[in-house]
């Protein structure tokens, strides 16, 4: 019977990484679409991002719930609880970032697209660095450590980066206007707290790591 | 009759598991690994198996030390112990059961002039030393063991938690089976002899000591089950830090060694492989699960076992059986001189000299008795410094389970492992006493005092490069160069903010009746208020105002005009009492 519990409770927590991971691939679909100016495709990805979202949150709420009502490790779920709060977060910004494309509607030059697009995937990629690292911390806490420094790198490099765009933004494209020379960096901004609440998510996972090692 | 001579073996046996079931099952049911009511059945079961199926071993060997053969000394020398227990635990300091019962049974004998069997003594004594480093050992391996399992097995943390969750109950039964096997000789030890009391089911006739180990089991489960939930809970608060894997690690290898110590059978099997056999002796499970602990630190690395605490709770240990024994010394002489109970049998003294006294006369060996006296005397002495030293120390610290006379349980812990023992609060928790908040204020302290070191460092170094520059106007620019610097840091109004808000928070905010009557104070005249408030002098406030002395005296004669102050009425006075 706790052994019929215990997997159910591992599925839905597994099922849960995999929403985390699908939003993000969404995400770099949609912007990509909407860079490439591919209007159907991307109002696709807004509403599966949506959906997805939704899903999650229910399926967060049931570990929740499933961690508390069970007793399920005690010591542990309080961190677990924050885990998952986090990675949350991730679904949330993808979503809220993918709809502020679609309300706001950006103006980017032809010659910042490749740039965004760059920008986007190295946010995407300290944040898809967190999830193995994510899962690693529930059977082999040791090995959370070899996966947490791919976080860090991609945050830093889409720090970097960001930074690049925005100096490209206001110091090279005279054309533009200030107004839009700010939107675009609003833009840089809301792509590069992605891999901000990766780094967040990694941060805690090393504490947790540590507290896990036997 | 007996039962009356027995409540004192049955009160020691309440307070050992209300005490000692909390070594056992206190980390699940603190952490809610386990739910209370299950704990204290399975304890309470596997005591009362374990005492009456086990608990001749440990007996025997007490019994060896000195055979207590009257109820009235039986009765004396539980009821010292327990006092001794008792009063050692309401003062915080380190005991254990076994010392004290040990401590009392020489007593007994020296009042009695019984033969003390030294072999006995010293083999117990041993098992003193022996049961925690075997605990250190065992941990140790079991540790290294469950480790290996853990990383190689990859399990989901999930599926770890289940089957930690029955490691422990099955090792919390372990635990209060060896418990029951080994600590009974400590509460029903003294009344083997004393007492041939026994009991007929049709045919089956019960043998008085398998009577009193039931009676003594009986009571150990009652103290588990009336009193020692509050110990757990409290107990698993405190060692929440040990993980589950670390405290089922705990757990086993204090059941082991308690099981080692008390098991005829594996004591026998040993003999009959040639080598010599496992003394049966009570030995403390406080001590064991210290050693394991130890184990467990030495495993992961430990840099700084406190080993002037460690060595504080041994001489607590030691010190248990010279007031144990001095207390029943003692009480005997009121026994059998005031209440007129017989406190030895004639009958059964076979090795003792014929003229044995019943009643107290003085001894026929008075060199012993006067050896023992100042011995006493020297321990109380020991005792006395020790509770004004080590004691208080110990008081804050003390890391075992014990109770408290103003907060019920103090929890075990890892306390007295370094800060990269078992890992959590209990081993890098600051110092009890500093509460978060001062914490925060002195980690503010520091930072701000080398934030401070910086700058005059820097300083130092400009300072020093300046004095080494040949030219003139390179010189100077160096100096303006900190000049600047200075004047930044002087002007620094984050700096002074943060200065103004904890004095706020240090000595509270103006005072409304204050802020009403002079509503039209301005923001520095607010500031030279709290300033005043803090009992600054103005010598003192110019430079934290930025102004000069005499600018301090002007704004000071400004604030009582606003206030409205008469020439007798006192500022600081009046701010401070408004």
């Amino acid at each position: 019977m706790f052994s019929s519990r215990s997997n159910k409770s591992i599925e839905l927590i597994d099922g849960f990484f995999n929403g985390v991971d699908q939003s993000l691939l969404i995400f770099k679909e949609g912007v990509k679409n909407y860079l490439h100016q591919n209007t159907a495709s991307f109002a696709n990805n807004l509403q599966e991002l949506a959906k997805l979202e939704a899903e999650s949150d229910l399926i967060r709420r049931k570990i929740e719930e499933t961690l508390y009502t069970q007793s399920l490790m005690p010591q542990l779920r309080g961190d677990i609880w924050r885990l998952l709060e986090e990675l949350d977060n991730l679904i949330d910004l993808s979503k809220k970032n993918l709809f502020q494309f679609d309300v706001e509607n950006p103006l980017i030059p032809e010659e910042l697209v490749l740039d965004f697009i760059k920008l986007t995937q190295l946010s995407l990629s300290a944040a898809e660095a967190v999830i193995p690292a994510a899962k690693s911390y529930f059977n082999q806490p040791a090995a959370v450590s070899e996966k947490i420094h791919r976080v860090y790198f991609y945050e830093k490099e889409t720090d970097v980066f960001a930074d690049v765009v925005r100096r490209k933004i206001f110091k090279e494209m005279p054309a533009l206007g200030l107004s839009e020379k700010f939107h675009l960096r609003y833009f840089t901004l809301h792509i590069e707290t992605i891999s901000d609440t990766a780094e967040k998510v990694a941060d805690l996972l090393t504490i947790m790591a540590i507290k896990r090692i036997v | 009759m007996i039962f009356l001579f027995l409540a004192s073996g049955l009160f020691l046996g309440w307070s050992l598991g209300a005490n000692d079931a909390g070594n056992v099952f206190g980390t699940a049911v603190g952490t809610g690994m386990i739910k209370f009511r299950k704990a204290a059945i399975v304890a309470g079961l596997f005591v009362i198996l374990g005492a009456t199926l086990q608990g001749a071993g440990a007996t025997r060997t007490l019994s060896q030390l000195g055979s207590v053969n009257a109820l009235g000394g039986a009765f004396t020398v539980a009821l010292c112990a327990a006092t001794v227990v008792a009063w050692m635990t309401y003062k915080n300091l380190p005991v254990s059961t076994s010392q004290a019962i040990v401590g009392a049974i020489i007593g007994w004998c020296f009042f009695t002039t019984s033969p003390v069997d030294y072999t006995t003594l010293v083999v117990i004594m041993t098992s003193w030393l022996t049961g925690p480093v075997l605990g250190a050992v065992f941990a140790a391996l079991l540790y290294l063991l469950m480790r290996t399992y853990i990383r190689k097995s990859r399990v989901h943390v999930i599926k770890l938690d289940g089957r930690i969750r029955v490691g422990l109950l099955v090792a919390g039964a372990f635990g209060a089976y060896s418990l029951g096997a080994n600590n009974i000789a400590n509460v029903m030890g003294v009344f083997v002899n004393a007492s041939n009391y026994t009991v007929q089911i049709g045919n089956l006739i019960i043998p008085s000591e398998q009577v009193l180990f039931f009676a003594g089991g009986l009571a150990i489960a009652a103290g588990i089950l009336t009193y020692s939930k509050r110990v757990m809970l409290t107990l698993g608060k405190g060692v929440l830090e040990l993980t589950p894997e670390t405290a089922l690690v705990v757990v086993l290898s204090q059941a082991l060694v308690l099981f080692l110590f008390s098991s005829s059978a594996l004591s026998a099997f040993v003999v009959r492989m040639g080598l010599p056999p496992i003394p049966l002796v009570p030995v403390s499970s406080t001590q064991v699960i210290v050693g394991s602990l130890i184990g467990i630190g030495m495993v992961k690395g430990v840099q700084e076992i406190r080993f002037k605490l460690l060595g504080s709770i041994f001489g607590g240990w030691l010190l248990t059986p010279f007031f144990a024994g001095g207390l029943t010394f003692i009480s005997l002489y009121v026994i059998s001189n005031v209440f007129e109970i017989p406190v030895m049998s004639r009958q059964q003294a076979v090795n003792a000299p014929q003229d044995l006294p019943v009643h107290f006369h003085f001894p026929a060996y008075p060199m012993v008795l006067w050896l023992f006296l100042a011995l006493l005397v020297v321990a109380l002495f020991a005792g006395g410094w020790y509770f004004r030293t080590a004691g208080q120390g110990v008081r804050s610290r003390y890391p075992l389970g014990q109770w408290d006379g103003n907060n019920g349980y103090r929890p075990l812990s890892g306390e007295f492992l370094g800060a990269e023992g078992i890992p959590g609060k209990a081993i890098i928790k600051p110092e009890p006493g500093l509460s978060d908040t001062n914490r925060n204020a002195v980690v503010k302290h520091a930072l701000h005092l080398s934030d401070e070191r910086r700058f005059l460092e820097s300083m130092r170094d400009s300072l020093e490069q300046a004095q080494r520059e040949p030219e003139l106007q390179k010189k100077n620019e160096r100096i303006q160069g900190m000049l600047t610097a200075l004047h930044q840091k002087m002007n620094d109004s984050a700096e002074i903010r943060r200065f103004y808000m904890e004095l706020e928070t240090a000595i509270g905010p103006l005072p409304s009746k204050l802020t009403a009557a002079g509503s039209h104070l301005t923001v520095q005249e607010k500031k030279l208020a709290l300033l005043l408030r803090l009992g600054l002098s103005s010598k003192d406030i110019a430079p934290l105002l930025g102004i000069s002395h005499k600018s301090v005296d002007i704004a000071r004669y400004r604030l009582r005009k606003k206030l409205d102050l008469r020439k007798e009425d006192n500022l600081i006075q009046y701010i401070n009492t408004v």
